[in-house]
This record gives structure tokens, sequence and C-alpha cells, in this order.
């Protein structure tokens, strides 16, 4: 009775090893571009082009290999708002810094 | 009723302490941020000297850990014990790795006179000193939570030999896995801001 209590109540997702490889073959595909992408002078662009592939590998690995994707509402909205908290924490200061 | 373990709640609770670790190392890229923007010339000179290559392969080596760790999981998942602990000593295996390189990294740094208080740095460029302040603080914080996550692993796979991580029950791993991707994660960023900077 209690491992049906447990397990009816958590539905638990199961990634194929096929399916992490795959995500871990995108991975290493950005990570190619962040490095060849370094080698070419973009001028002030550079930065938000690295911070760009970054945001693109650090979401795969938060969606698969950390679940986010399949956890419930708490988990995801408690993510969205630390990440909404972090920003605020980033450009507020960055604006002071930038136009002071 | 008294044996239901509250697997979600398990999870919450790593969740918001993983939201701790990002606020840190997110409050250190803040700081890299504003002196990027102070000394602009001298975070571009600072990131020539860093090796690219080594920066390229423990980045590569922290990937397929994560992928390695998420897969032992699944073995977990499926009730294959021996795939499992592979999985999870080839994870640890390339933490010990990734130390290596950082070691030869941080050794050929100090070689060239580059380290906190080194002559070169104070009586350089002070926006060079800023740079390699901020590349020590933050690699060597990174460098101390591949050891912790090293640590939480070697536990996990010791509970996986034991049986007390099974297909009902893996949450300590699950956890374990967690803290292992966040270290990946935050390598994401550590790497383009230091490494490719041109």
């Amino acid at each position: 009775m209690e491992d049906s209590f447990v397990s009816e109540h958590e539905t638990e997702h199961q990634l194929s090893y096929g399916f992490l490889a795959f995500i871990l073959g995108g991975l290493v595909l950005l990570t190619c571009i962040t490095v060849g992408v370094s080698y070419i002078d973009w001028g002030f662009l550079n930065v938000p082009i690295a911070l760009f592939v970054a945001s693109s590998k650090a979401t795969l690995v938060l969606l698969f290999f950390m679940h986010i994707k399949y956890e419930g509402l708490v988990i995801k909205v408690s993510f969205i708002s630390t990440m909404v908290f972090l920003a605020i924490m980033i450009s507020f200061t960055f604006w002071d810094v930038g136009f002071r | 009723m008294e044996h239901a373990i509250d697997k979600t709640g398990v999870k919450i609770g790593m969740w918001i302490f993983l939201y701790s670790e990002i606020i840190l190392f997110g409050g250190l890229f803040v700081l890299y941020a504003a002196y990027f923007h102070e000394h602009p010339e001298s975070f571009v000179a600072g990131g020539l000297e860093l090796d690219r290559v080594i920066g390229s392969i423990n980045t590569l080596v922290l990937l397929v850990s994560s992928f390695t760790v998420a897969a032992s999981i699944t073995a977990i998942q499926r009730r294959q014990k021996k795939l499992s602990i592979g999985f999870l000593l080839f994870s640890i295996f390339c933490g010990v790795v990734f130390l290596i390189n950082k070691y030869f990294e941080w050794g050929a740094k100090f070689h060239h006179d580059i380290f906190p208080n080194s002559e070169r740095l104070l009586d350089g460029d002070p926006g060079l000193n800023i740079f390699f302040g901020l590349y020590y603080t933050i690699t060597g914080l990174h460098g101390l939570h591949v050891i912790i996550g090293m640590v939480l692993l070697s536990i996990s796979l010791v509970f996986v030999m034991r049986d007390k991580i099974t297909e009902n029950r893996y949450a300590m791993l699950e956890n374990s896995g967690l803290y292992w991707h966040l270290v990946d994660l935050i390598w994401i960023f550590v790497f383009p801001l230091f490494y490719l900077v041109l």
C-alpha cells in the first residue's frame, strides 16, 4: 500500500539513453560553435553572442539533464522567479555602472 | 503512511539550495560585468593569456560527465545496477580529469608570475590584476564545487553498490546529479566569459 501511495503520486519520467545522448550532441555542437565564433572579432557583439550560446546550452542542461521540463509547478515557478531576481540584480547593477 | 517519502519535497529542498548557489555565482558575474565595463582592454588581454584549448577540453569533460550522471539515473530506473555504477565511476573520473587540467592551467599561470600578489600583477595594469583576481576567485570557487560534487557522487555510488539507492528510492542520486549539473551549468558561463572574450 505504501509503495502504491508513493508511486501513484509521482509519475516518474524516464529519459532514454538515446535522448540524453542527443542532448549531449547538441551541447557539444553549441560548444564548437561558441569556440569557433570566438576566433572572429564581432566587435561589441562578442559578449552578447557568447552569452546567447551559453544561455542556449544552459537551457538544454536545465530542461533535460536537470528534468525541469518534467517537474511540477512549484519547481518551475520558483526557478523562473530566481531567474527574474538574477536578471534584476544583473541588469540594475549594470545600468547603474554603465550610465553613471 | 509513515514510510511514504515526499519525493517532490526532497527535490524542492535541493532546488532551493541550488537557487542560493545560482545567486552566489550570479553576484560574482555582476562583479565581472562591472569591472569588464571599466577595463575592457585589460579583460581582453587577460582572456588571451588563458589557454582556450584546455578550457574547451574541460567544457567537453563536464558536458560528458553531466550526460553520464543523467544516464546513471536512467540506469537505476531500469534496474541496471552495474551500468549505473559504471556511469557514476566515469562521471567521478571526469571530475578528476577536470581538476588535473585545472592544476596544469593554474600551474602555468604561476609559472608566468600570474597569481594574486605576484609582482607582475601588482606592478602592471590594474585592470589585469582585477581580471585575474576574478579568474582565481570564480574558477577556484567552481573547483571547490567540483570537489563537493565528486564527494556527493561518490556517496551515491556507495549507496548504489549497497542497494540503498534502488529503482524505488533514488532521491540521493537525483539530488547529487542536480548538484553536478549545476557545476556544469556554472562552467557553461565561466568558460565564454573568461576564455572567449576577444
